[in-house]
Order: structure tokens, then sequence, then C-alpha cells
């Protein structure tokens, strides 16, 4: 072992300390390492040499800036602008390239910043937020815990905790559920809201512009509206004291008007109903106050300053050790969660409001990471390559009278220029994707804003300068090693780059990777278009469907019947294909024993015709008084099949019984199997239809086609005239199945953007090692052309080499993502699409044809060069 | 001027130099103090106080001979200058003229 200080302890105090104190500093330390050595050995004597070097670093040790090379520095800034400027423009394909990649996979950093900066700014409102913590509770039955945590816990708990529990500022409880229609006169408006107890004013920054807070939310049936609600339910007039009847039932008096909910708050609502409320109204529910009802209550402690968390947590583990017995074969955990923590935190079940959560933080910082590291890579790839063009300057520069770090400063400043430059168009880039992004997922819609405000500019300013040093530090390093004499005397003789093996490597690499995006991209294409215009049985096309939201469907029908657009109508309880879902289970009318759940929608009689469900045997529905008792169901094949009846014969399966549920349904027809679920999911599929007697609760409409949007104008135009409270809510059911495989087009989308990020990068590195190589053989080529070779020949020659490694990249990546997508995606959907070769193809070709335009270009420039021009300046 | 008062430990570090005549530097001091005191005299803090001294004018520095010890860094040798002289004089005539008033019984 070597008995000397540490090199870079010592490289530490030469490079702070001031050069008069340096010697006697170093020769006091080594004196005491000497001694150290020989007392306690060689391991420990190198660490108190460095303690001691961290010690000395005091205010008299400290070497002052040097005023002269900061004023050469201040100087020269203009002439690097200047020089960095004119480089710019003389080489205007470098420049914009490197511009428009740098603000490409800016852009998506810019939109990963606004993301950071809305979801830390949740919550912050509240003045208190650092000191509220949320009960989060988990269930556990017979030891065996059923995954994530929950935001919510159990009423029981929070009551114990509002009693019992020492060392608590105050407790603030909300529960779900309080929602429906509110009428004041005439008005009624649907809203949606929480029960809260007197703490939620207290705990949290809510503030009262109207009403008492200390009294507000504590006599029963009492309501505090948010500002905007208290003036569309009352206008101008004062809300304070008037009685609201929800859902036509229930009447409560306005005790409060607060301050709307921010935006940036992770529960949303238009009202609080009281706590006292559910005491009297919920009085017959047993399951209120059991134990392992962890599902309707949120619990937030606002605990004091510098509160001991474990200690809290021991009370919270105890209080579970005295209630598990209460619940049989039941634990529930409970534990604390930061306020602040909500919005980034892990993606709980049960959350109060849509929340991000960490993982797809996690996944798209990673990937902005990723498409950034990549666009400084190119960016030094680019610098290096052009360094053959560069040097010389460089040389001259320290002939001069440049050291290294003016040198070194100018690349950097170069390079902070451009991405300050990428900056501003990659800040234009983040307006135009903003709304795409946002648009991309309903609940992004709800979370985010991504507002340009001053500080986020701030912010994206920082980050271009970050990115600027990033990409700029390692040419920065390689220029300010150039040796001048050796430059000057003849350009060509410096190795300047030898690790063209790792550049090798970084294509294939890049290029795999556009590929499998752009493939994988294809492939789930495809899949979205399979589904969306799966065969579910039955017909979908020109059929709008409205949900009632409690109107009366013939009060409707008899409307839509004066139009003549209108063809057909049949009512549904639910909309089938699309994945939604009732079952009930059903007992096996020849075992007994044997049971199984069954899928239903309760339809009206003209439902079968209406969707042409073919009837295999037996007859449809009849029309039936309201009273009267369910007797009859329509079952079809699968359900046959299920549970063997009549040897799956479907006209002698007529007349069975079915027993579900305390009731006895004889089958009066059989239909056809058609999808019930949603196509992609691996759902049995045994199906029956019930007989809906009244008011079923979605409107099928068949229009005849032609003018859609002018059709469903004039529907809406007739709801609003039947229904002024709610807003009309109807979509085509082409249009809903879209909808319900929103999260594979979105993946679409956002794997779209992804690749072709991907394949910017990618080809720009190609680029830049095209040119690197044509322009370091460019008097080989001369020769090779005075000597008699061809241009298609030199092409051929220049882009070998190229192809060679695409091709490499295409042997990794196609057969990769085609086993992946086999192994792991299809695998996860029912009924996909089989993958085929022109996915694959189509990605190869398209990334093949931008590489070949990259690299045919620049050959065929130096194919076509004179040679007499280079070879006379030798 | 501003400290031309002696501090507790400036003045035992001054001391210090004084009996070490001229061949003073700072890791003998550190010695000589841990010796003499009893307390530990940690480095870093004498350096300091050397290094106020010098700024108040009552230690000269000088830089000694190259040796192969100490990695072949020079010694700073320091020696007490004239003010510094009086600035320890009349730290013990204070303490002087305060010992002899206090009455014989007090301290016995």
């Amino acid at each position: 072992m070597t008995k000397h200080p540490p090199r870079w302890a010592e490289r530490l105090l030469e490079w702070y300390c001031k050069p008069e104190l340096l010697e006697d500093l170093q020769g006091d330390l080594n004196e005491f390492f000497d001694r150290n050595v020989k007392a306690k050995g060689v391991r420990r004597a190198r660490f108190i040499y460095v303690l001691d070097v961290l010690k000395f670093c005091r205010l008299y040790t400290i070497r002052k800036p040097d005023s002269i090379t900061l004023l050469l520095h201040w100087i020269m800034i203009g002439s690097y602008i200047k020089t960095s400027g004119r480089s710019m423009l003389r080489n205007k394909l470098f420049s914009s390239i490197n511009i428009v990649g740098l603000a490409i996979s800016m852009s998506v950093g810019l939109i990963m910043i606004g993301v950071l900066v809305d979801i830390s700014s949740y919550d912050k409102f509240h003045e208190k937020h650092d000191r509220i913590y949320r009960v989060i509770s988990q269930r556990q039955h017979l030891g065996q815990d059923d995954g994530n945590f929950n935001a919510t816990t159990s009423r029981r708990s929070a009551r114990a905790i509002q009693e019992t529990f020492a060392g608590i500022d105050d407790v603030a409880v909300l529960h779900r559920g309080f929602e429906g229609d509110m009428k004041v006169g005439e008005k009624v408006l649907p809203l949606t809201g929480f029960y809260a107890n007197e703490g939620v004013l207290r705990v949290f920054s809510f503030p009262l512009l109207k009403g008492n807070p200390a009294t507000a939310l504590k006599a029963p049936f009492s309501v505090v509206l948010t500002e905007l609600t208290a003036r569309k339910l009352f206008g101008d007039d004062e809300p304070i004291g008037k009685t609201v009847i929800m859902n036509q039932d229930k009447a409560y008096t306005v005790t409060g008007v607060m301050k709307d909910v921010p935006k940036f708050s992770h529960m949303k609502f238009d009202m609080l109903g009281s706590m006292s409320t559910r005491d009297i109204a919920e009085t017959a529910s047993k399951n209120e106050w059991s134990w392992d009802n962890v599902w309707s209550t949120w619990v937030y402690l606002e605990l004091p300053e510098q509160a001991d968390l474990n200690a809290v947590q021991s009370r919270l583990n105890t209080l579970s050790r005295k209630e598990d017995p209460s619940t049989p074969n039941t634990h529930i955990q409970l534990a604390l969660q930061p306020l602040d923590n909500i919005m980034t935190g892990e993606n709980l079940n049960n959350q109060i409001g849509t929340i991000l959560g960490s993982t797809l933080l996690w996944v798209f910082a990673g990937l902005s990471f990723v498409v950034i590291l990549s666009a400084c890579f190119n960016y030094t790839n680019l610098s290096v390559a052009r360094s053959l063009r560069r040097s010389r300057e460089v040389g001259i520069r320290k002939v001069i009278g440049a050291l290294k770090h003016h040198v070194a400063m100018q690349f950097v400043m170069e390079a902070v220029i451009i991405s300050v430059l990428s900056g501003v168009v990659a800040f234009v880039l983040f307006l135009l994707l903003r709304p795409y992004f946002i648009n991309l997922q309903p609940d992004l819609q709800q979370l985010l804003v991504l507002e340009p405000s001053p500080f986020l500019v701030g912010c994206f300013f920082v980050f271009s300068i970050v990115v600027g040093l990033a990409a700029g530090i390692f040419p920065a390093l390689f220029f300010s090693r150039i040796n001048a004499i050796q430059v000057l005397k003849n350009a060509t003789s410096v190795r300047l780059f030898r690790k063209v093996t790792l550049r090798k490597v970084l294509i294939v690499f890049q290029y795999s990777v556009s590929l499998m995006l752009i493939t994988g991209t294809l492939i789930i294409f495809k899949e979205y278009k399979h589904f969306v215009s799966f065969d579910l049985g039955f017909s979908t096309a020109n059929i709008i469907n409205i949900r009632l939201q409690g109107n009366s469907a013939e009060r409707l029908k008899k409307e839509l019947r004066e139009l003549p657009e209108v063809t057909d109508m049949a009512e549904a309880w639910l909309v089938t294909g699309i994945g939604h879902y009732a079952g009930e289970q059903v007992r096996n009318p020849h075992q007994p024993e044997d049971s199984a759940l069954v899928y239903f929608n309760r339809v009206d009689e003209h439902y079968i015709p209406f969707l042409n469900l073919e009837l295999l045997a037996g007859r449809n529905f009849m029309t039936r008084p309201d009273s009267s008792e369910e007797r009859e169901v329509i079952v079809n094949q699968q359900v046959l099949k299920r549970f063997q009846l009549a040897e799956q014969n479907p006209q002698r399966a007529i007349g069975e019984v079915l027993h579900m549920a305390g009731k006895e349904l004889k089958i009066i027809g059989v239909i056809k199997d058609f999808r019930y679920g949603k196509p992609g999911n691996n759902t049995p599929n045994e199906v029956m239809l019930r007989h809906a007697v009244k008011d079923a609760g979605m409107l099928h409409v068949k229009i005849a086609g032609g003018d859609n949007a002018a059709t469903y104008a004039r529907i809406e135009s007739l709801w609003k005239k039947i229904d002024p409270v709610h807003t009309f809510s109807a979509k085509f059911y082409d249009d809903t199945i879209k909808e319900s495989f929103s999260g594979i087009s979105a993946s679409v989308k956002l794997a779209g953007f992804v690749s072709l990020l991907a394949i910017c990068i990618a080809s720009m590195g190609l680029l830049g090692m095209v040119v690197f190589t044509t322009e370091t053989r460019l008097k080989e080529i001369s020769i090779r052309k005075v000597l008699g070779a061809g241009e298609g020949k030199l092409m051929f020659l220049l882009g070998r080499g190229f192809f060679m490694l695409l091709a490499i990249a295409t042997f990794i990546a196609i057969p990769s993502t085609y086993l992946f997508c086999d192994a792991v995606l299809l695998k996860r959907m029912a009924n996909p699409a089989p993958l085929g070769v022109g996915e694959g193809l189509v990605g190869v070709l398209s990334v093949m044809a931008i590489a070949l335009v990259m690299i045919g270009s620049q050959t065929l420039k130096v194919a076509r060069s004179n040679p007499a021009e280079v070879l006379k300046n030798e | 001027m501003k400290g031309t008062n002696l501090g507790e430990f400036e003045e035992l570090v001054l001391l210090t130099i004084a009996t070490f005549v001229s061949d003073a530097y700072s890791v003998a001091i550190c010695d000589e103090l841990e010796k003499s005191s009893g307390r530990s005299a940690k480095l870093g803090v004498v350096h300091a106080v050397l290094n106020r001294l010098e700024e108040k004018g009552l230690v000269k520095s000088a830089l000694g001979e190259a040796t192969s010890t100490r990695g072949g860094k020079r010694k700073r040798f320091y020696t007490v200058t004239n003010g510094g002289k009086a600035a320890l004089l009349k730290a013990k005539e204070v303490r002087d003229g305060l010992w002899s008033r206090i009455p014989a019984f007090a301290l016995k």
C-alpha cells in the first residue's frame, strides 16, 4: 500500500489555497500524515489527511478569484460569441441539425419540467401542508394483503384517533357519496362533493367567504357550497340560511360559502355536507362503523410541528391490535402519508381524486433523460467530427496566447449559445405540443395546466443552459487539449477520434432502438385498428347511445319519433362491447352444486332486432305490465354450452329454468353468441338478456346515414327541451368503442412521438459519423478518382460500412420486437390480430430510406468533388 | 487599531513562539502547546491564530530551508516582533497588577 496522502485531496488543497500559504500547509499536513502512518496506520492517516484538508478550507486560506482571468474571460465573451456565430453560419447544415435535434429532445424535457412544476405545486396552498398527514390502510385477510395500500381508512379508526390519540392537533375526515341533484326552487344542478367533519375547514386552507367556519359543518344537514356553485344555484341572492333539496329527498341548509377549490388541490368538490348528517341518515347501516370497512373515508391528521412520526405510527399499530379482533381473520394495517407526497407518491387504491403517481412520473422522466442524453451525445459527436476544420482556429488561438481554459470556455460558450437557441425553438414546440399532451388522456386534462408562467420559463432557461454545458463539456475538453504546433504544421496528422468502434456500437444501438420503437408502434396501431373494427356480432353503425340520466325513456322516444332521421330505437341498461360488465351467479339447472357467473344486460323488446342479434330459437320478450314479476330470460349459446343444457340444441333448451338471486327465470329464447365484453379482454362470454320493464337507463337511437353531426345537434336540442338540468350525454356507438381503447390509442400516439424522436436523433448521429468519415477520407477518394474509380463505386465504398451497421441493427431489432410483442403484449390481449411481416417491413424501409438519403447525399458530395482541388493543397 | 489586545489562546501561542526563540514553526508549536497546557491544539486552529498574529504585526515569518522530510516542503518559522514583545509585557503587567491587588486570604 502506498504511504502517500490521497492525490485528489492534495489537488483540492492546491486548488483552493492561496499560493503564499500553500507550501507551509502542505508541509504541515505531510508531517502529520507521516506521524499518523506510524501511529495509526496508512488507511486512518489518509482519512485524517482528507479531513484536515477540508478543515483548512477557511476564509483566510481560500485563494481570491483571479481578477485578471475573469476580466479576460469577460472581454473575450464578445469574441467567443462572434466566432461561434460565424462558425454556426458557415456550417448551416450542422448548426441546424444541432439546433433542431436539441430542440426536439428538449421539448420533451420542457414538458417533463412543466409536469414536475405542476405536480410539485399541488396542495401547497394549504398553510399547514407540511404538517398534514393522511392515514392510509391495508386490509390483510388471512395473512394475505390485497395489494396496495388504500388512500381510505375506516370511520371507526377516524373516531378512535380523534378521541384517544394525544399529540395530534386536529383531524379532518371526509366521506364519499355526498352527491346528487341539488334543487333550489326550480333550478336543479347535479353536484359532487364529500361529507366532511368540522376539522376539514380547520386543517385545510379552504377559507369561507360567508358563514362561520367553526359551526358551518357542525349541525346535521348543513352544506357548504363553493363560490361558483353558490352563484350557479342562487345567482346574486344571499345563499346563507337557504334550503336546498338533494335528490328530491333530503333538505340541507346552506351554512357557508367557501372560495373555489384551487386547481392544484388533490381533492376537488362542488360542496361539502356535514359529517353529522351520516350519523342520522345512515344509522341503519351496520357497515358504517365496522373496522374493516376501509373503503370510503379519508382521514387527514394535522400534527404539531416537529412531531414524532414514529410515535404516531406506533399508536396506530396499537389501535390496529386493539380493533382487529372485531373482524375475524382480518388485520388492518394503518400508516401515514404526508400530504405533500400524495401527488407524487405511490399509486394507492381509492384515491380521493385523480393523481399522476410516481410510476408514470419515473417512466416519463427516464424517457426524457434518455432522449436528451442521446441528443447531447449527438452534439458532441458532430462537433468533434467537425474538428478538422476547427482545429486550425484553435491552434492559432493557442499560439496567440489562449490557455487551455480559454479554449474550453469558448467551446462551452458555443454549445450554450446553440442550446439556448434550441431552447427557444423547444419552447415554441412545447407550446404547440402542450394541448396534444394534455389531451392524450382525460386524467392528464384534469391534473395539468402546463401554464407557461415566468417561473416555468425561468426553469426552461436554466434547463437549456444545463443541456448546453452537458453537451459542450466534451468538445471543450477535446479542443483545449489540441497541440498547437502539431495542428498548425499538419492538420491531418492529429489523430482526432480514436474511439471509432465505440461510435459504431452507438449507431447500432441508436438504430436498434429506433427500429424497435417504430415497429412496436406499428404493431400496436395494427391491434388498435383491429379491435376498433372488431366484429362484435351486432351492428354498431349510425347508432347514438343516449344516457337517460333519470328521464323517462317514453317521453324522449315520443319526441324522437318526430325526427325523420331516426329510424329505430331500443333501450338497454348498459352498452355492450366496451368493457362494462354486470353478472349474476346462476345455478346449473341439472347440477345444483354447480354455478357460474353469467353476464347480463337488461333490455327492452326492441333490442334484439335493433342490434341485428340472431334469434336461433324461441321468441323475443313481449311487452308486459310494469308491475309484473320478472319470469323470462334469453340466453346465448355459450350458456347452453356451460351448463350442458339440452345437448346444446337451442330448440330443446327453450323452457329450461335458470335460478339466480332467488328468482326462477324461464329460457324463452336462444340467441347466437355475440361479444358482450371488450374484445381485448379475456372474459368468459356467457350472456343472458333480461327484460327491462321500465327505463333501462340507456337509449340506443339508430339514425339514417348522412349528416350525422346535424342529426346529433337536432337530438341535443330536443334533449334540452326535455331535461334542462343535465347536460346531454350521448355518443356514437363507434366512438364509444374507440374511446374504450383510448389507452391503446394514447400509447400509439406517445410511442409514435418517441419513435420519431429516436429516429431523428439516430439519423443525426449517423449523419455526423458519415460526414466525419468522408471528410477524413477525402484525399483517398480523390486519389482513387484520379486512378479512374467511378462515382457509383466510390459511393458504394463509402456507404458499405454504414449499411453493414444498419443491417446489424435490423437483425437485432426486428426479431426481438416480434418476440417481445408475441410473448408479452399479445399474450395479455384476447383475440389479437396476428403479427404480420408488414409492420416490420414498413419500419425497416422507412428508417432505411431516411438513412439512405443521409448517406447518399454526403457520399455523393465527396464522390463528386474535384480531385484537383483537394490534392493541390498538399 | 483593532486587535492590539491579545486573546487567551493567542497569548499562549505567542508565548510558545517566544520560548522557541528562532525555530518555531506550526507543528512544533502545536506539540509544545499540547505538552505545556495539556489541552489538544488542533493544527487548523493554530494556523488560524498564527495568521491572525501576523496580520496584527505581533509575529513575523520566513520560509526556511527545504528538507527531505515533510515531502520536500519548506517550514515557515515564526519570530516575535517588538510589537509582540510589548503586547506580551503589557498583558503580564495587567495580570501582575491584578494579582497584587487580591487580598491574601481570598485565594487561600
